[in-house]
């Protein structure tokens, strides 16, 4: 087959698997980490030793989910060298420095209090523990900003002038605070949270249906629908904001996204396709379910916006896969607004005090849908990684850099064997953490669980 | 602002400390890893692991330090050095995803011996797989314009295989004495006569590596053998010897902290060696630190960045080592384990 002797490709997919199969990771251990810090925070203020359990059992989770996310985190900064040499030494000396920020200030933070976190509730007071707890949560999200303003940053380069091939940078905060950034930030943060309110929601949730723990459970699940109260509308109107920066400022992966081909003339407004099957080679849709003037609305707020269509732009500058595009931003919509509804839903149920021990077993159905919503969040996650990334191309840097000219020049085979080596060991990883955090949930968290006495600091 | 010939050499200098930083704190986390392959008793093997439990992940991360800071700081290099060794460093990230899932995987019943098994080989393999990176580096590798055109197995030679022979040692060696601190009893024994066995070895093919190089490198020759810098680099390789004695002899006197000490003094004594070796290379004769450096503007917002930082990095990871110290009991793996064995919660 022709892709498999494709060297670039095969790079860009190696970095599509490993990405798609690292992200999943830190989603939880961004959102987890804050809601350790929530917990702990819960039992100092209140004495409730419950809460102590609480800590002490998501712990055991976020450990798991922690390590893994480490070590499959770790090749992606190699492959950027690896499999990229050529971007690697045209935008480094922007790019690669955020990088190098992401490691001294995120991760070490992480790193370096994450031992304390995780061991050392015996050996350290319950303020300095508090405050390790905190800096891992701190240096988790700090390691979200990071990294979203270096992929903000290939979205919209800004902050300096392609020369001689390589990028020079004039301005650091034009870069770091390029016009996709605070999007890309706040929108990605937000759905690690979002997608970890529903993972911990889901799994008290089924703690609540097998009738386990009852109480104990509706503690944390209780917390985390109230969080998701917030975080689902926020999320909406965050996705918004996205959607209207991609129509300003990468108006082909826009166009693109929703199968839009011909510019809309004013007083007419873009019409928007609910459902098509867009083909780039006749350059329209082969069939669609429009709905007028919506597209301008949703990319303008405005009834005539002028929205520019596909065939605006040269065919090597338009994004491949283009059906893959329109379906998964369709697929990461669709659950942000289920996400809201189950939100809604259990607030509707939970009015005037519904939500107590004794009947929360006639909530079947509710109860099963969060739990059927535990993997929903990663997979909207994923589908808009896929918007972000696939809809950039056929650019590594958006209107800089075309991907297919900064790779490193590998022979195929070498490239697919490690391609085939990271998907088989990360799927592993994978496979062993459903079993392992199956085992944590089934073993339950240790109700005998007792606080260490304030006074039984002991150093060795 | 300083002269960016000045910044390159302060980035070379901070490249290197976080460098040793990783090969000295990874360098023994990895050795006992290669150690852990000594032994047929699980329940050692865990008391090797849950040694390095608080401590293994911010070993690693010197290593995404080092990365991000020469991604950074030297572009061209990363992109060159990385492209040109894409076989031993995927081995290696590859060896290390096993090294590391192993520290919370391992206590699942069932598969304990397969995750026990990739700690050990994961670490061994990291560990090869660096010392044929570091071989590669110093035996050279083609680069026309700032790009690698040699062949992807160019890393792969006698000189090489030497070299990764002498970082397994190296490693074990660390990790040894690092386990006559952390260990007491029959474990703190053995690990005395492994510190012993892995120091001779490391010796021997550091040795073999300072006579082999200046007379196959030509460049590692008009560095050591003229006048008057052999004068200036005499004491690094006289150092690296007086720390060995003083290794032996702590061994003897049955000291705690003073092997691992004098251990690192040889690693650090070797590592000054390359540094000076190399310098201003990164790849001998061919990238040029200098060149390759990122924009003066770029060194220095880095240097307010990450050289700030320095320090309190250090700070809280000796912290952390601090909050840790002491012996490693027999029955600590249950406290160090993420897992629930036998449905009850650890209580840690």
């Amino acid at each position: 087959m022709d892709v498999l002797s494709d060297a670039v490709f095969l790079s860009r997919l190696q970095f599509a698997v490993t990405t798609m199969l690292h992200i999943v990771w830190p989603i939880f251990s961004i959102g987890l980490s804050l809601f350790l810090v929530v917990l702990e925070l819960l039992w100092l203020k209140t004495g409730d030793d419950d809460w102590y359990r609480h800590a002490r059992f998501w712990a055991r989770l976020f450990l798991l989910n922690f390590g893994v996310g480490v070590v499959t985190g770790l090749p992606l900064e190699f492959e950027f060298g690896t499999n990229w040499a050529t971007f690697s030494s045209s935008v480094g000396s922007f790019f690669g420095n955020i990088l190098g920020f992401e490691g001294a200030m995120a991760f070490m933070l992480e790193a370096g209090f994450l031992g304390i976190m995780a061991f050392g509730w015996q050996r350290v007071s319950r303020s300095m523990h508090l405050f390790s707890t905190v800096m891992v949560a701190f240096g988790a999200s700090l390691s979200a900003f990071w990294i979203m303003s270096a992929n903000a940053w290939m979205q919209t380069p800004a902050g300096g002038v392609m020369r001689a091939g390589k990028f020079e940078l004039t301005s650091y905060s034009a870069a770091i605070f390029n016009p996709n950034m605070p999007w890309a930030v706040s929108h990605m943060w937000v759905a690690c949270v979002e997608t970890s309110a529903f993972v911990i929601g889901g799994i008290s949730a089924w703690y609540l249906l097998r009738g386990v723990h009852s109480a104990f459970f509706l503690k944390s699940f209780r917390l985390a629908f109230i969080a998701t109260l917030v975080l689902a509308p926020l999320q909406i109107f965050l996705g918004d904001g996205s959607g209207q920066n991609v129509f300003e400022h990468q108006p082909v992966k826009g166009a693109a996204l929703e199968g839009h081909w011909e510019t809309n003339r004013p007083p007419q407004g873009a019409a928007w396709a609910l459902l098509a099957w867009p083909d780039k080679q006749a350059q329209r849709n082969r069939w669609s379910l429009e709905v007028p003037d919506v597209l301008s609305l949703l990319a303008t707020h405005s009834r005539d916006g002028v929205v520019r269509g596909l065939r605006d732009f040269p065919l090597q500058d338009q994004p491949p896969a283009l059906p893959l595009l329109f379906y998964a931003f369709r697929l990461m919509v669709l659950i942000g607004f289920w996400l809201l509804f189950l939100g809604a839903w259990t607030a509707w149920v939970s009015r005037g005090g519904g939500l107590q021990p004794a009947n929360m077993r006639t909530q079947r159905r509710l109860l099963q849908c969060w739990v059927a919503t535990i993997p929903l969040g990663y997979i909207a996650a994923e589908a808009g990684w896929v918007v972000r990334e696939v809809g950039r191309q056929p650019w590594i840097v958006y209107g800089l850099l075309r991907t297919r000219e900064q790779a490193s020049a590998l022979p195929a085979g070498v490239v697919l064997s490690s391609l085939i080596a990271y998907t088989l060991v990360y799927l592993l990883l994978a496979l062993a953490f459903i079993v392992f955090a199956r085992q944590i949930l089934f073993a339950g968290p240790d109700m005998g669980l007792v606080p260490t006495a304030k006074n039984a600091i002991h150093s060795p | 602002m300083p002269s960016p010939l000045l910044l390159a050499d302060i980035w070379y200098a901070i490249l290197g400390l976080f460098l040793a930083l990783y090969v000295v704190l990874d360098g023994f986390t990895l050795g006992v890893g290669i150690l852990s392959l000594f032994t047929r008793d699980e329940s050692r093997r865990n008391t090797l692991m849950a040694s390095l439990s608080s401590v293994w992940d911010a070993n690693e991360t010197w290593l995404v330090v080092f990365g991000g800071a020469l991604f950074g700081a030297f572009p061209a290099m990363y992109g060159v050095v990385l492209h040109s060794l894409y076989i031993p460093v995927t081995v290696m990230l590859l060896a290390l995803i096993f090294r590391g899932v192993a520290f919370e995987y391992h206590a699942k019943s069932g598969t304990q011996r397969f995750w026990r098994a990739g700690f050990g080989i994961g670490s061994l393999l990291a560990t090869v797989a660096q010392g044929y990176a570091l071989g590669a580096l110093l035996g050279g590798l083609t680069v026309l314009n700032g790009v690698f055109m040699g062949s992807v197995w160019q890393w792969f030679s006698p000189f090489a295989s030497l070299a990764a022979l002498g970082v397994v040692f190296g490693y074990a060696l660390l990790g040894a004495t690092y386990l006559v601190i952390k260990t007491d009893g029959a474990l703190q024994a053995q690990s005395r006569k492994f510190a012993r066995y892995f120091g001779w070895l490391t010796m021997a093919v550091g040795g073999m590596i300072s006579v082999w190089t200046p007379l196959r490198f030509d460049y590692v020759f008009t560095r050591w053998f003229s006048w008057p810098e052999t004068l200036y680099f005499a004491p690094l390789p006289a150092a690296a010897v007086a720390c060995f004695v003083l290794l032996l002899h702590a061994l003897r006197r049955e000291h705690e902290y003073r092997p691992f000490l004098w251990s690192v003094g040889i690693f650090l004594t070797s590592f000054g060696g390359l540094a000076v070796t190399l310098y201003p290379y990164l790849i001998p004769n061919t990238l040029n630190i200098h060149a390759a450096a990122a924009p003066p503007a770029t060194l220095t917002f880095m240097l307010v960045g990450i050289g700030t930082l320095i320090p309190v990095m250090l700070t809280y990871n000796a912290y952390q080592y601090r909050v840790f110290r002491g012996k490693v009991s027999t029955q600590s793996h249950d406290k160090t384990s993420a897992l629930p064995k036998g449905g009850t919660g650890p209580d840690y």
